[in-house]
């Protein structure tokens, strides 16, 4: 199966390695991967600031980036779901808005991807840890995406997963959010960082850059000895017992 | 009171709330139990969702033949012998109300908690003209008594409040010299109310739903005295805003069940009244003479626009209870009488983007509002929608953001320079990396790395590693 790889601005930039892991997961299920290489921003940072002139842009840059896709696979809940708003943000150029409804069509958020699409339930990782699996707002409401994530780890060998208390509550990113309210997003994460260390989980797991940029850098400076980790990273892992 | 509440300006409301260690603490218990509660009542309807979608398809079916039903119910009011009147604007509304007070020479009026004579400042308006006004809702008289303090909830007005601080205000106000005990203070304050039931010449109430079919109102309420105030004075006013309303009875039951539950989290409410004209000649009790006023005040202009759907709401505040940044900042710092996320869509639709334009942003875009709304208000949808125009129509955006938006823009859609760009960021970003991270970034940056750390841009890009492997797949 051949699939073409969105890795997202924050994914390329910051997090390589949830990529990387992203490709080696597809490859061990028989995909092809491809990245193009004209992709660069699904434009969530302006769609959701109200500069929708400017968020049109990026939407057809990455429409026409994933135009010849057969599918579009990405490691990202948040950005996978603004994907599928690009109908709703085109729908006064026809012609694009038809083009947007053949990219939503074809794109899958990585766990939706592999669990729905793929068939898969046990990506064969083994990993001996305490985790815990942080639900980001866009991926569970807006792709609701719920499922996948909790099967793919619950068949980790060795993982051991904890519930979050409270795991339905936004960490406070919010993409421009987090620096136009710094004051209100930074008590958001607090609350989100509280309730993960309430669990004694060695690691906190998620499926969106952002929250875990979020969430990852308010445990760095507060020295919180929680390592955060992509969910394909996760998937992909195996070791030697 | 009116619909904007305390003068200062949006940061100084957050920054006030954000400090108010007390008012948070009440807040995220309030929310943890009616959250709790509201769950388990709707799962025994079973089918929540198909509620949900019976209770948007009753709304938008009402909004979009509103016309015909704002009729019906007029005409049935007035044939039960009520009086009608439509106002357009909050002064129109407030000199009916003022005139038919005149009329009855009345001295005192009781009343029952009614959203929308707080937007118009009813109180205001009545107490010019020298009326004593008396709110008979438990949280209402507690803000009243305590100097017309703003409501900081939607359907708990008084949640900011502990018994502490209400026992204060009774003993300085009212002489009260009995416990912070919660059964103490409720046994003084219906002492209290009584009396001015008994005393007074109008009873004013809002309004849940009206019933088109037989031009009724209907009152849910938890405490009683909404009856009191509808029963005991000879003239009944009802105030209502134009969507409160519903085709017939059916569809009240449906409106009522997520009403109660998605409010309370109980199945019903203590009291559920309804009222229909002034009392006939054979009946004992209930006004001499009925009035209802529906008030417009700038509804009818957001009818068949984007925000149509924001008047399906049926002030639950369902979307205050699940939302984080009114968890964290309360009720006032919305500055408006309808807050949490709610508030932020109704607040600029009613009143302006000017004093106004800070509202939209004060969310996450989490979506928990729009999940939890019981009639599927799309609510973060519509904050996008506002911050939509706030930037491209009315331009309130900053100029700084403006030009941020612009180079995005120009960025994402040249992807050579955009890869030149991203490519250059870890080596910009050195002289503030230490190990792996930032802590203290610069210029737009400060504000994430005043409170997080930001990790350091990788060395190299997951495109590079993309590629260099495949040029080394290529070489094998």
């Amino acid at each position: 199966m051949k699939v073409s790889l969105f890795i997202t601005c924050l994914g390329d930039m910051f997090y390589p390695n949830a990529g990387k892991a992203t490709v080696e997961l597809l490859e061990k299920f028989d995909c092809t991967v491809d990245f193009p290489e004209q992709q660069t921003c699904c434009g969530q940072p302006a769609f959701n600031s109200g500069y929708h002139s400017d968020a049109r842009k990026a939407a057809k840059q990455t429409i026409e980036a994933f135009k010849d896709a057969a599918y579009v696979v990405t490691p990202s809940g948040s950005c996978a779901a603004m994907l599928h708003e690009y109908s709703h943000l085109l729908k006064d150029e026809p012609q694009w808005q038809q083009e947007a409804d053949a990219l939503s069509a074809k794109s899958y958020e990585l766990t939706q991807f592999l669990v729905d699409v793929l068939q898969v339930e046990n990506t064969g990782a083994s990993f001996h840890a305490k985790a815990t699996y942080h639900t980001s707002c866009h991926m569970s409401r807006l792709l609701q995406v719920t499922r996948a994530p909790q099967t793919l780890l619950g068949n980790v060998n060795g993982l051991e997963m904890v519930d979050l208390s409270h795991k339905h509550d936004c960490c406070g990113f919010g993409g421009t959010f987090a620096v136009k309210m710094p004051e209100i997003s930074k008590e958001m994460v607090d609350e989100k960082v509280n309730c993960i260390q309430a669990t004694e989980a060695d690691i906190l797991i998620g499926a969106d850059a952002g929250c875990l940029m979020n969430i990852g850098g308010r445990m760095s400076r507060e020295e919180t000895p929680v390592k955060v980790m992509h969910i394909a990273e996760v998937l992909n892992h195996t070791e030697e017992r | 009171m009116p619909l904007r509440v305390g003068e200062k300006d949006f940061q100084t409301r957050v920054n006030k709330g954000l400090d108010d260690a007390f008012m948070r603490g009440t807040v995220r218990s309030a929310q943890e139990q009616l959250r709790t509660r509201k769950q388990a009542s709707s799962e025994e309807l079973g089918d929540w969702e198909a509620w949900r979608s019976l209770g948007e398809e009753i709304r938008t079916h009402t909004l979009e033949h509103l016309d015909y039903y704002l009729e019906q119910l007029s005409d049935k009011v007035a044939e039960r012998g009520g009086h009608v009147y439509f106002a357009k604007t909050a002064e129109e509304g407030n000199a009916y109300v003022r005139k038919v007070a005149r009329e009855q020479e009345a001295k005192k009026i009781v009343k029952s908690k009614s959203m929308v004579t707080e937007e118009m400042s009813l109180n205001d308006a009545l107490e010019e003209d020298g009326l004593e006004v008396v709110e008979t809702d438990l949280g209402e008289y507690i803000l009243q008594v305590d100097d017309h303090d703003p409501p900081s909830h939607i359907v708990a007005p008084s949640l900011h409040k502990n018994r502490a601080q209400i026992k204060d205000v009774f003993a300085e106000k009212k002489d009260y010299e009995d416990s912070d005990n919660a059964n103490d203070i409720t046994r003084f304050v219906r002492g209290e109310l009584r009396e001015e039931f008994l005393d007074a010449d109008i009873g004013i109430t809002g309004c849940n739903f009206a019933v088109a079919e037989s031009g009724s109102i209907s009152l849910v309420t938890n405490e009683g005295n909404a009856d009191l105030v509808t029963a005991l004075p000879k003239t009944q006013i009802s105030v209502m805003s134009m969507e409160r309303i519903v085709p017939t009875w059916e569809e009240l039951d449906v409106m009522v069940s997520l009403l109660c539950r998605s409010a309370v989290g109980q199945k019903l409410t203590s009291y559920i009244t309804t009222l229909t004209g002034p009392k006939g000649e054979e009946e004992i009790d209930g006004p001499e003479d009925f009035h209802l006023v529906i008030v417009d005040n700038g509804r009818s202009d957001i009818l068949g626009t984007q925000f149509q759907s924001a008047l399906h709401c049926i002030r639950c505040a369902a979307c205050v209870n699940v939302c984080p940044v009114y968890r964290h900042v309360g009720g006032h710092a919305y500055g408006s009488i309808y807050n949490g996320p709610i508030g932020a869509v109704l607040t600029p639709l009613l009143d302006g983007y000017e004093n106004n334009k800070d509202l939209p942003y004060a969310s996450s875009l989490c979506a928990a509002c729009t999940e939890a709304c019981p009639v599927k208000i799309p609510l973060h949808e519509q904050l996008i929608a506002h911050r939509q125009i706030i930037t491209e129509k009315e331009k309130l955006g900053s100029m700084p953001e403006k030009w941020a938006m612009k180079m995005f823009g120009t960025g994402v859609s040249a992807p050579k320079l955009y890869r030149l760009a991203s490519k250059q960021a870890h080596r910009v970003m050195s002289p503030w990396t230490k190990g792996s991270r930032i802590s203290n970034g610069p210029g737009p940056l400060k504000a994430w790395t005043n409170f997080r750390d930001l990790p350091a841009p990788a060395s190299e890009r997951f495109r590079d590693w993309f590629a260099n492997r495949r040029r080394s797949e290529f070489d094998e």
